[in-house]
């Protein structure tokens, strides 16, 4: 199974968990039906014109169905966001199997969970609508919970003893590791430039070679660079986790942040940033370390608040081996590789667990603050938005491409503050995909479906798809595709003995032939070719056996033969070994040599030789070697 | 004594097809790093790759003894051209200290393999060396400050258990060794012969690195260190407990305790211990640690946390062990300040600098106890005091008296006797050669190795190649077709299977012979026997077909038997066909029909058949 993603824009359907009471969204009227029936005004709430779920929110989990998934015997994670659904999937599906990962994707992942599960435990929350899920009932329901789809598959957020348990079933592996699966196929993770750890894999048997490129980036940001060399020569390169928003320039979107953020700052209003506790979040740290005290931002607070934000900022510093060329060189010195170790000393950066405790005795106006989670419907994120939405002097800078920013702001609405949109993606782009395809000239490609046609609001946009040759194959939710190659050939060994016993034959100049017969073990899909054991010898005692016993046990194999018989040389053949009354005579196809006395006759042919004989059965033998013998070769 | 190389070969003599590829030679020899711990640097040829494990330098000596003597490696010709890489195991200067000289200064270009805590502490510790070595004892001929950068430039940084690819064939890869911060023992791996040197390890975790592992690799040679060949060490409590209680005696009444470490690695395991005792005890007596390097040396414990014990490493974000509350920097001055006091000073075997300064200065007081921690190379004070000596010869033909109180405490983190098992155990690999450790405690571990795992072991002296002949298997491929054939039934149970191997320039392909005829644009001969057998029977010919049917399906059992529509017998492939005697209608021809292939079963049949049926048959 490669990666095991959580599908979080679910949440969008529910109301924000907000984490002190809210009039404002207590106070949100009921949803009413188009026929005036108001059963559902407990679960469903409407807001601007939108319709949201009262309830604790739900994610949408990956397929389930379409196979068992005890049969799994192994999950390749390629980052941290590709493995949020995991506890469902180990926990809850009968999986036995191991999952590899690399250790900042366990790590990071670990925080990611662990905030996740913080932010809605804290919030508890009484209500669990369910009614609205009745397929009858969803019919009836305005868009887009109308089209929501596999709404009975959604499930509440797991709790940590589950994140504890999947994540001690991960085994960590490292960049370049060759990892043998069952002697059948060896797994490499790759470095995919993307985040902390990131992977791409290479799935490969002697013969045929797999690669999954999923989340990968070319653009210099802090993870080491994406190793492209080893994607060299797949057979089927299985290609995902593109960039989302294939028309913005990361770098763009980064000066767009820093100067939408100053002028906030300088207006005197305060700059909310939701996202994820770890990745862009460093290089924009690590951006606006270079660019505040140009823009004469010193004297303002920066807060990143997050159940896990120390973790998050400390684990940052020790994957030195992880990072790009320019931070590994840092830690030799040695200093940190990330500067906000120098802004948190400097105490420009300040952490918190969450808004209470420390933070309210801290927290200064004007501010910058970091915080998830980027959906806005849980974590701290909530009371800021509930905080400064009314002002337009303040300002939401939204940096996570995963979530639709207008969908997130919908249960906010009416709202005053500014909202920028500065998505900030910095895997591969489609102009970077056909650089890549044809720098590692896959054979084929296997793609989703979506990556193989313009996006459906820009459908002039040509160049916003996969153009390779010959053209990708594509996939979508619940597809079974077969990949088109063909498995011919498999690794054996030989055995030392049984090398020595072979002896070859120079069929052709520099092709030689053996024929084998030998003991075929396999264990753990390893085959070894051994000498057959010797035959038993024959029993010394007189007792006359039953006739079963002389059942030849299994049947010696004698090799194909090839080539044809010169009849002078064998009749001469014939002569020496006693044959005295040997005719010959021709026919239409060969000559028929005839035996009298042994009552044998022989029919040669180009490419066939029949010895029939009446009697004489222990003529045969001889005989059939001789013929052998003649024969120019035996295969 | 000239200080060579340790030279290990595993060679391959290759003879022509048929036997393709059948015994490899492994000739081992070398110079240095055998029967001494002084330095490593052994050198192995497998497979036509030539490898050199380590650089390391003498501690003992002070002339040209002290770096290996690299024109054991190739008399004519550049050291580039011959070696396809440089594996350092770990920053100890034993190991990496002739690093410089090596590939400055003899002359190297190719890649040096090292882990990241290795490349980033390695130059600091050369450094270090090299300014007590010039800057302070003027020697010249030495190498310099950017001979240093320049070498570390050639050194490519691996991950744990990453296979690095070093050309084509050669491959290598790390394993957690710890030792120190960043050490690590590698596989090196050509084709399907490989050798694993251990460099230093140790198989106890401690309280600030792990144990080191290695997965079943069966290596055809395992190079293994056996500084504590035969020292099964007491419990690590019971030594540190011992540890404990001598400094806090000695400080107790008043004593100064001089502790010469490295900079990196024991120092800071006892430091921990140190911390944490004094932390317990509630001590005043002030702990030192000299030189710049110390707070540099925990930053790169901090930083790479990754590298050190579970424990640390789960709990570095609350508290990280590295930060030290009661160890503060040491200044000269403190030398002679009055009181009790703990210092930690570099270098380790009292060689040189800081460490030796104080010793000097301490020496004569029966109050003071010194404690080395680890192993002292012959030559060095800390040797010479280990062994009894109480007068030195110091610079200048100075006498200096030893009257404070000289401990041994084995800190070091090598394996001992039982560790070395457990490895070798873990490994199982095909032969063992042990290195970097004392002749005599080598024999008596050679013997228990051969003993308990029936491995050979070596153990070179000093530029001696040790050859090791393995026997590898030939890998081939197997057509898939013929693999499938063979494994349809019963995967598991091995059984006799029959295929055509073609060679063809270096390839190796079985198949089947009848694919073989066909790619080769070969028309099959068939060879067909056909015998008659009398068989007296009155009966009708369709009855008699039907005796002779149920005869060999009851003769066979484990045969395909079958009755043809058409009235003949099939057995397996083979045809047997009744006729009525021409003349004697009570006698019935059987024509027995085969191919070649055959053979066997049609002979057996023919006299099976000859000898009639029986008569109960109805």
């Amino acid at each position: 199974m490669l990666d095991c993603g959580l599908d979080m824009t679910s949440t969008l359907n529910f109301l924000p968990l907000p984490l002190v009471q809210s009039p404002r969204l207590s106070k949100l009227p009921g949803l009413v039906l188009k026929d005036g029936s108001t059963f559902l005004d407990k679960e469903l709430k409407e807001c601007s014109g939108h319709v949201f779920v009262d309830s604790v929110p739900e994610f949408c989990l990956p397929e389930t169905e379409l196979l068992d998934l005890s049969t799994v015997d192994v999950i390749l994670i390629s980052n941290y966001h590709c493995m949020m659904a995991l506890p469902y999937i180990t926990e809850y599906t009968g999986f036995t199997g191991t999952v590899y990962a690399t250790e900042p994707t366990v790590q990071i992942g670990r925080l990611l969970m662990e905030e996740l599960v913080n932010s809605i435990e804290r919030v508890p929350k009484a209500q669990s609508a369910s009614m609205w899920k009745n397929k009858e009932v969803q019919r009836l329901l305005p868009a887009p919970l109308k089209d929501a789809v596999e709404v009975s598959m959604w499930r509440k957020c797991y709790t940590m003893p589950e994140v504890n348990a999947a994540l001690s079933k991960i085994q960590l592996v490292g960049y370049s590791q060759k990892i043998e699966l069952f002697g059948a196929v060896q797994v490499t993770p790759l470095s995919s430039g993307y985040a902390l750890g990131s992977s791409n894999w290479i799935i490969q048997s002697h013969y045929e070679k797999v690669s999954y490129v999923s989340g990968s980036s070319l653009l210099t940001t802090h993870p080491q660079p994406m190793d492209q060399a080893s994607l060299k020569n797949s057979d089927v390169l299985i290609l995902t986790g593109l960039t989302q928003i294939p028309t913005a320039n990361p770098d763009g979107m980064v000066g767009e942040f820093c100067s939408n953020l100053a002028m906030t700052v300088r207006n005197g209003g305060n700059v909310l940033v939701p996202c994820y506790p770890s990745g862009v979040i460093y290089d924009l740290l690590e951006c606006l370390y270079q660019y505040i005290d140009s823009a004469g931002l010193s004297n303002v607070p920066f807060y990143f608040i997050s159940p896990v934000a120390n973790s998050s900022l400390e684990f940052s510093q020790i994957f030195a081996e992880w990072l790009c060329h320019n931070k590994q060189t840092k830690v030799y010195l040695p200093e940190p590789p990330f500067p906000h170790a120098e802004l948190i000393q400097t105490n420009k950066l300040k952490h918190y667990p969450s808004i209470h405790g420390d933070f309210s005795n801290d927290f200064k106006q004007p501010c910058v603050i970091f915080t998830g989670h980027p959906s806005l419907r849980f974590g701290d994120v909530v009371h800021f938005m509930e905080l400064w939405g009314k002002s337009s002097l303040n300002t939401v800078i939204f940096t996570e491409p995963d979530f639709s920013y207008l969908d997130a702001l919908a249960p906010y609405q009416p709202l005053a503050m500014k909202c920028v949109y500065c998505p900030i993606d910095t895997r591969l782009n489609f102009i970077q995909v056909s650089k890549l395809l044809k720098e590692v000239q896959p054979l084929h490609v296997v793609c989703p479906e979506q990556y193989t046609q313009p996006p459906p609001s820009q459908s002039h946009r040509t160049d916003l798809m996969i153009d390779c040759q010959p053209p990708p194959m594509s996939y979508r939710r619940a597809e079974v595709l077969t990949l088109p190659y063909k498995r011919r050939y498999e690794k054996i060994e030989i055995m030392p003995e049984l090398a020595d016993s072979l002896v070859p034959l120079e069929i052709k100049p520099g092709i030689s032939l053996a024929t084998v017969s030998a003991m075929l073990h396999t264990k753990d899909n390893k085959h070894v070719l051994q000498l057959p054991p010797k035959p038993p010898q024959p029993p010394t005692s007189k007792k006359r056996k039953r006739v079963s016993d002389d059942v030849p046990e299994c049947k010696p194999l004698k090799p194909l033969l090839s080539g044809s018989i010169p009849v002078d040389q064998f009749v001469q053949t014939l002569e020496k070994h006693g044959f005295s009354d040997v005719k010959v005579e021709d026919t239409a196809k060969g000559h028929i040599v005839l035996l009298q006395e042994a009552e044998t006759l022989i029919q040669i042919e180009e490419d066939s030789t029949h010895i029939i004989c009446d009697n004489d059965e222990p003529l045969r033998v001889p005989e059939g070697r001789k013929v052998k013998f003649c024969c120019s070769d035996a295969v | 004594m000239p200080l060579a190389l340790l030279v290990i070969c595993l060679t391959f003599t290759t003879s022509s097809p048929p036997g393709p590829a059948l015994t490899a030679r492994v000739p081992a020899s070398l110079g240095g790093a055998g029967q001494d711990v002084g330095r490593s640097c052994i050198l192995v040829s497998i497979a036509g790759k030539n490898v050199m494990l380590d650089c390391g330098m003498h501690m003992g000596y002070n002339d040209d003894r002290r770096f290996p003597d690299f024109s054991y490696i190739t008399q004519n010709g550049r050291l580039t051209d011959f070696l396809d890489c440089v594996i350092i195991s770990h920053f100890h200067l034993d190991h990496c200290g002739a690093l410089p000289y090596f590939s400055e200064m003899v002359g190297y270009d190719g890649p040096i393999y090292m882990t990241h805590p290795t490349k980033a502490i390695c130059p600091i510790l050369l450094e270090d060396y090299r300014k007590i070595t010039v800057d302070k004892k003027g020697e010249t001929n030495f190498f310099t400050s950017q001979m240093i950068k320049d070498c570390m430039k050639k050194v490519v940084a691996v991950h744990l258990h990453q296979t690095v690819q070093v050309d084509e064939e050669l491959e290598i890869k790390a394993y957690y060794a710890g030792h120190v911060l960043g050490a690590a023992m590698f596989q090196i791996k050509v084709g399907c012969e490989s050798v694993v040197y251990t460099g230093d390890y140790n198989m106890t975790p401690d309280r600030h690195l792990g144990a080191a592992w290695i997965d079943k690799c069966r290596p055809d040679l395992l190079i293994t260190e056996s500084t504590y060949a035969t020292t099964i060490r007491d419990s690590k409590r019971c030594r540190e407990r011992d540890f404990l209680k001598k400094v806090h005696e000695t400080v107790e009444r008043g004593g100064k305790v001089l502790i010469p470490v490295f900079a990196l690695g024991r120092a800071q395991e006892l430091c921990i211990l140190l911390e944490t005792f004094w932390e317990r005890m509630n001590l005043k007596a002030p702990i030192y640690f000299s030189t710049g390097l110390t707070e540099k040396a925990n930053h790169y414990y901090k930083l790479f946390i990754t590298w050190t014990n579970q424990k640390i490493r789960k709990t570095f974000v609350q508290r990280n062990m590295f930060e030290f509350k009661h160890i503060k920097a040491f200044d000269r001055a403190f030398a002679d300040n009055p009181g009790p006091m703990v210092v930690f000073a570099t270098p380790g075997m009292l060689h040189a600098g800081q460490s030796l300064q104080i010793f000097r200065k301490w020496a004569g007081n029966e109050k003071n106890m010194v404690i080395m921690p680890g192993y002292c190379v012959q030559g060095t004070v800390g040797h010479k005091i280990l062994s009894g000596q109480r007068k030195l010869e110091m610079e200048g033909r100075q006498i200096l008296e030893v009257k404070m109180q000289v401990e041994y405490m084995s800190f070091s983190a090598h394996a001992d006797a039982k560790g070395i098992m457990q490895l070798i155990r873990q490994a199982e690999p095909r032969n063992v050669l042990l290195v970097h450790g004392e002749a005599k405690k080598m024999e008596f571990l050679k013997q228990k190795i051969e003993q308990e795992f029936h491995v050979n072991c070596y153990m070179p002296a000093n530029g001696e190649t040790t050859t090791i002949f393995t026997n590898p298997s030939i890998p081939v491929d197997i057509s898939l077709g013929l693999l499938k054939r063979e494994t349809a039934i019963d995967a598991k149970k091995p059984k006799l299977m029959h295929g055509t191997l073609i060679m063809k320039d270096n390839s190796f392909r079985l198949v089947s012979p009848e694919q073989a005829l066909k790619e080769l644009g070969l028309a099959e001969h068939q060879l067909r026997f056909t015998c008659r057998v009398h068989i007296q029977d009155p009966r009708k010919e369709h009855e008699t077909v039907l005796r002779v049917y149920n005869h060999l399906k009851g003769v066979l059992k484990d045969y395909s038997v079958q009755h043809l529509p058409d009235g003949s017998i099939t057995v397996e492939s083979i045809l047997i066909q009744a006729t009525a005697h021409l003349e004697d209608q009570g006698t019935k021809v059987l024509l027995v029909s085969w191919t070649y292939q055959d053979e066997e079963l049609g002979s057996y049949l023919t006299s099976l058949l000859k000898k009639g049926l029986p008569q109960s048959t109805s």
